[in-house]
């Protein structure tokens, strides 16, 4: 048992669950901004993998990963302005309109795969460098978990923080969720309904962007096709069974994440189950806790139903 | 259509539901952009071409269907929109809620800016929804139909209020189809009948018949006529029923009530304390905690809607949008939605659509229904005539039962007549009677016995002379 113990390494395993939750927590957060603006976003999917390939490509031909960075946020909010012409303005149906941007990223970015990275021989642009807090990183146990990491991590735990003050304590946070609650209401208290949801929409573009970076210039240093594999909508997982918080999502996510690291590490413990139902681990657990183990979460009131003036 | 108003004045609008007078405010209000023609403020021509316009020119409002967000706290509704000084950077909810509360003080209405709106009365969420204009500057308060949710007492606070801010200046609104309201609060009161202004009068130069009569456009009675009821042995009874609502609360907190043939029981209360949950358990449309549902002697309890409407039990729903028709369907198939897979209207699995229109077109002519015919859709119906679609199906099919919910909500006062006569001249021929509304009028109009309802109990049952408007009010209230 002792010995089973130290084999399994706690800190590392804890380290991990942080960096694998990190996307997911993005997307998550860019998810809730949206959603509690009253626009469903499933197009999160969608939305990181053209992060993570623009955020690739960008960064292959420049040479410089922070540039990579930014695209990828950039190609986010494409994405999610495209989402949000299509359902804020043109009352698209805001679940059809999430799945035809997703199916447009993996079209997309499969095809410039094929044409313009799979043919490259050149060595690609690396990874984010780990950057150690000084001080703060030779804490025992909590400096390698949180302070030993790369760039977007970090920007993940920065990013709860801030999501959770401009949601909850400011006047845009405000008007925001005054939107996803009863729309109605927020425009005859002098709101612009329209306004309010397209900023949201665009800044969960960002925030998917950031999180489709993950992949290719934090986690593998390369594209490869469906790179994200489904993390977006295990993100809208996390931001529900959140209940639509910041940290809520946040623990959400680290929950997923964790099963997926107790997965992979289960591999090296060298414990005899095929590989498939270890990779099947984070998906199963999704839906157990989806399903109801934390209790029904309530969402905002509007959420998914286009506004129409009258 | 011309409508002035003045400063210090109380201005009645007074219409049936669908006259116009709501759309008027909501052009006034920036909601709805109008066609043609001008507004003026102070002499002055205005555009209003949004509420945000509206609020600047300190235009304020108050709708039907409040415009308050429910997770969201008091202060956090007031100051939605113009948040100001209190959201420079973070929301400063303590300066926020002191600025509340010293507004509330100022015009004696009080709330607590840090409880959620969810949890108020709507007596309460109204005054928030008054100091929320109040906040913005309101000079000219339009208040739409606001007596609606509102008990007897409820209202005669609100009439102070009112009062209280026209002796300061303001000009004041009151958008109704209520004759007795329009007489007791108002200066100047103007009648609209399908978007025109048919006059403007004082309360001292009209009478109520009269009024009623611009209303509508001919004269109306303004009660039914109905001879004392002679009722036979109960048909209906429920016994110690308990029932959640949606938010698994108690909602039916163990009421027991008998409705015999013959007579018709009013169930009077404020919204919300428990009646639609009783009628929706009543049809099985919502799973009992506790207790039974007695039909003719017969334990119903587990049987299915659809075997209880068989059974004899008629149901006229609050919501008919939602429970009473099907828009999208016609007329005639709307007048059969209960029984349409049965004998003369299928034969086996084939419907038999020549008899669905014979027969519809009988209910059309004997409702009354104004529509073009029997294969026209039921959205294109007005409020009146689709009510009277379902009053048609639920009185046609010879029930022994009627429950009948709001059945004249959004109905237009020539169909109320119409509706009352007929559920009266039912009860005549031995229907048993339940009869939920929150229009107390309609209540005290009809009901031969009178429950009222207070946080999912049966406070009282009142009969004959006991029936008296105060203390009905009283016990809605749960003061006595």
């Amino acid at each position: 048992m002792a010995e089973l113990l130290q084999r399994i390494d706690l800190v590392g395993l804890l380290a991990a669950t942080l960096v694998t939750a990190t996307p997911l927590t993005l997307a998550a957060l860019g998810g809730m901004m949206c959603e509690r603006s009253g626009v469903v976003n499933i197009a999160l999917e969608g939305i990181m993998l053209t992060g993570a390939f623009v955020g690739y490509a960008v960064a292959f031909t420049t040479h410089n990963l922070w540039l990579g960075v930014l695209a990828a946020m950039i190609a986010g909010t494409g994405i999610a302005a495209i989402h949000a012409v299509l359902s804020i303005s043109l009352l698209v149906d805001q679940i059809v309109s999430g799945t035809v941007m997703n199916i447009l990223a993996v079209g997309i970015t499969g095809v410039f795969y094929r044409n313009f990275i799979e043919q490259a021989t050149v060595a690609g642009p690396g990874t984010l460098p780990h950057w150690n807090v000084p001080l703060l990183s030779q804490i025992p146990v909590i400096g390698p978990i949180f302070f030993q990491n790369q760039f977007v991590t970090y920007a993940m735990l920065v990013l709860i923080v801030v999501v959770h003050f401009v949601l909850f304590r400011t006047r845009w946070g405000l008007r925001t969720r005054a939107c996803g609650e009863h729309p109605r209401a927020a425009e005859t208290a002098g709101i612009n309904v329209y306004f309010v949801r397209y900023v949201n929409v665009i800044a969960s573009g960002a925030l998917g962007g950031l999180g489709g970076a993950y992949f290719s210039l934090q986690q593998i240093g390369n594209f490869l096709p469906n790179v994200t594999g489904g993390r977006g909508f295990i993100a809208l997982a996390a931001m529900i069974v959140g209940k639509w918080t910041p940290l809520g999502a946040f623990l959400a996510s680290l929950l997923f994440a964790g099963s997926d690291a107790v997965g992979s590490r289960l591999q090296i413990y060298g414990v005899h189950l095929p590989i498939q139902f270890l990779g099947m681990l984070p998906y199963v657990v999704t839906i157990v806790v989806v399903a109801g183990a934390l209790g029904r979460a309530v969402a905002p009131a509007a959420v998914g139903r286009p506004y129409r003036k009258s | 259509m011309d409508l002035d108003v003045s400063w210090g004045e109380v201005h009645a609008l007074l219409g049936e539901n669908g006259a116009g007078k709501s759309t008027l405010m909501n052009v006034v209000y920036g909601l709805v952009r109008p066609d043609s023609g001008e507004i003026m403020v102070d002499g002055n021509r205005v555009e209003i071409g949004s509420p945000l316009d509206a609020i600047r020119l300190g235009i304020g409002m108050v709708h039907q269907h409040f415009m308050l967000i429910p997770p969201l706290t008091v202060a956090e509704n007031i100051i939605l929109g113009q948040e100001g000084e209190f959201a420079r950077g973070l929301i400063d909810v303590e300066r926020a809620g002191a600025a509340v509360r010293k507004l509330s003080s100022d015009y004696g209405l009080a709330v607590d800016p840090r409880a959620k709106v969810e949890g108020l009365s709507v007596g309460v969420q109204q005054r928030v929804e008054i100091l929320k204009a109040l906040y913005k500057g309101a000079r000219i308060l339009i208040l739409d139909e606001p007596t609606a949710v509102l008990t007897p007492q409820e209202v005669e606070g609100l009439f102070r209020i009112v009062r209280s801010l026209t002796d300061e200046g303001k000009a004041v609104i009151f958008i109704t189809h209520k004759l007795a309201e329009v007489m007791a609060v108002a200066d100047r009161i103007t009648v609209m009948r399908q978007g025109k202004v048919v006059d403007t009068r004082k309360p001292a130069e009209a009478s109520l018949a009269e009024l009623a009569r611009m209303m509508v456009g001919r004269p109306v009675l303004l009660r039914v006529e109905r001879k004392p009821a002679r009722p036979g042995a109960a048909l209906l009874r429920v016994e110690g029923l308990v029932v959640h609502d949606d938010r698994r609360q108690v909602a039916v907190d163990g009421v027991d009530l008998a409705v015999r043939a013959g007579e018709i029981v009013g169930v009077a209360g404020v919204e919300g304390n428990g009646q639609d949950e009783l009628v929706e358990a009543i049809v099985g449309l919502r799973r009992l905690q506790a207790g039974r549902v007695v039909f003719d002697d017969r334990d119903v309890s587990r049987k299915s809607t659809r075997e209880r409407l068989h059974a004899g039990i008629s149901y006229i729903p609050a919501d008919r949008h939602r429970l009473g028709i099907v828009l999208e369907l016609p007329v005639s198939d709307n007048l059969v939605l209960d029984h349409y897979g049965q004998p003369p209207f299928a034969r086996w699995v084939v419907r038999q659509l020549k008899a669905v229109r014979t027969y519809a077109q009988r209910l059309i002519k004997a409702f009354d229904i104004r529509a073009a015919g029997p294969d026209q859709l039921v959205s294109a119906l007005s409020g009146g005539n689709q009510q009277k679609v379902v009053v048609a199906r639920e009185l046609s099919t010879k029930p022994r039962v009627l429950i009948a919910a709001q059945p004249t909500r959004g109905v237009d006062v020539g169909s109320i007549e119409f509706i009352h006569q007929q559920i009266v001249s039912q009860r005549d021929a031995g229907l048993a009677v339940l009869l939920v509304s929150s229009e107390l009028d309609e209540v005290l109009s009809l009901a031969d016995r009178v429950a009222v309802m207070y946080r999912g109990r049966i406070v009282s049952v009142l009969e004959g002379e006991q029936i008296e408007r105060e203390r009905i009010g009283l016990l809605m209230a749960g003061v006595a």
